[in-house]
């Protein structure tokens, strides 16, 4: 059906996945540090935070995307310039896992917040009261309790970000979404194509959620919830 | 280092205009066709009949565990590859950007509204459906005096969530080549090449837009949901 164009598709399929794990990581990393600034109780870093999470939340992602991927690599080279180094030409693939990965930061920031907040003050005030410095609390104490809370907040993101790929195709990258397209308008059969991507995409959902389930069983373990 | 005098001038400025009344039109249109249908969806979705809410489930599992941005490529360009469709009387409208963008915006906010008022359906107490039961009502007086009004106020929030997430979602019907306020900006960028200023400003009419749509809820908020507010004393 595919007319040999199954490799191509699974190739794109690839970088799709490779595109939403890495910007995944990108994202928990920015996610994690704002919400620890959010939380430092530091006026100046709270602010910082709170402008990333609002901004950035309160704009398109698309024209995010644009705005760091056209202004970005400007940006970047005009700083170089400055410094007396020569140009370069960024890499497709990093210019979009950091684009994504910044717009998805602060929606996860907002997450870890919720789950941090949710952590019962007592759990630090026990861990100080052990003597434990605040940074060693948040990371013994604090952050694996937190885990669990963020789990179903963390999977919403997830499968957001991961429909949320697709959009490099519209800066050129070669994902599923644009080889789709590619092969579409090659083969003048553009519905198949784009029908087994989404498939693939459906698929990608599936597995995700199937997955975080069972981890959210594990995670819990031991948890009471509320009797009915 | 930035200069927006070429987003400030006349020809530009009204560019940037056009783009937000056809982002303002895209948005309320396919909220108000998504939510219409979302309704009785939500009411066959928490149905316990398995032959009405499987379909509905489908429909809004597949809709919402798949990007937009192919929704709207399966209408607008993959339709086209259908001798049937092409020759079909549906097809002026349908290799019409406009309508392609909105009919896709439309499907994805049904799927997702349904869901939301499913949710909200289910959450009703148990002790409003007995009390209403008792007063003799059938299924159809239930679900309109009791039920939906309930379940809708109770979704006000989540909807507010929602319209924000549609909103960034317009920005899509640019890839199909209508000038929305993103259309406005690519068009500025690649005329002037300038990266980052006709980007910057539709970034600040998205979050006007956004700071609109939240106040406005508020306000929706404060007086539909006021008698599930804490009381004071």
């Amino acid at each position: 059906m595919l007319e040999g164009y199954t490799a191509y598709i699974v190739a794109g399929a690839s970088t799709t996945l490779k595109i939403a794990l890495s910007s995944l990581a990108v994202a928990t990393v920015l996610g994690l540090v704002g919400a620890a600034c959010r939380l430092a109780g530091q006026p100046l870093l709270n602010r910082s935070a709170e402008a990333y999470s609002t901004l950035v939340r309160g704009v398109p992602d698309l024209v995010l995307m644009l705005l760091v991927f056209y202004g970005g690599q400007v940006a970047a080279n005009s700083l170089l310039e400055s410094l007396g180094l020569p140009a370069v030409d960024f890499d497709q693939f990093i210019a979009g896992v950091l684009t994504l990965g910044f717009i998805y930061g602060a929606y996860l920031s907002e997450t870890f917040r919720g789950a941090l907040l949710a952590v019962p003050r007592g759990q630090w005030e026990a861990g100080w009261a052990y003597g434990m410095s605040r940074p060693r609390v948040f990371l013994r104490i604090v952050l694996p309790q937190m885990i669990r809370l963020a789990i179903p907040g963390y999977t919403n993101n997830w499968l957001v970000l991961t429909k949320a790929t697709a959009l490099v195709s519209v800066i050129g990258l070669q994902d599923m979404m644009y080889r789709a397209r590619e092969a579409g308008a090659a083969t003048r059969e553009p519905f198949t194509y784009l029908l087994v991507v989404g498939a693939v995409y459906l698929m990608i959902t599936t597995v995700s959620l199937l997955l975080l389930r069972a981890l959210e069983r594990r995670t819990s373990a031991g948890v009471r919830m509320g009797e009915m | 280092m930035l200069d927006f005098a070429v987003v400030l001038e006349p020809d530009n400025l009204k560019l940037y205009g056009e783009g937000l009344l056809t982002t303002v039109k895209l948005l309320v249109i396919s909220l108000a066709c998504g939510l219409a249908a979302s309704v009785p969806l939500a009411v066959l979705r928490v149905s316990s009949n398995r032959l009405a809410s499987l379909p509905v489930w489908g429909f809004t599992y597949v809709i919402r565990g798949t990007p937009m941005l192919l929704q709207l490529y399966l209408i607008y360009y993959g339709l086209s590859q259908f001798a049937l469709v092409r020759e079909s009387a549906a097809w002026a409208l349908l290799s019409d950007a406009w309508f392609c963008a909105m009919l896709a915006l439309a499907i994805n906010t049904c799927a997702y509204t349904t869901e939301m008022l499913a949710g909200a359906l289910r959450a009703t107490s148990h002790g409003e459906i007995e009390a209403a039961r008792s007063m003799g009502m059938n299924r159809f007086t239930l679900y309109r005096r009791v039920l939906l009004p309930s379940a809708l106020r109770r979704s006000l929030p989540a909807y507010s969530n929602e319209v924000v997430m549609m909103l960034h979602a317009t920005s899509l019907a640019s890839t199909v080549t209508l000038l929305d306020i993103t259309g406005a900006a690519d068009r500025l960028y690649s005329t002037y090449y300038m990266p980052f200023e006709p980007f910057i400003a539709a970034a600040l009419f998205y979050l006007a837009l956004t700071w609109l749509i939240v106040r406005l809820f508020r306000r929706f908020e404060r007086r539909y949901l006021a008698y599930l507010a804490p009381r004071t004393h």
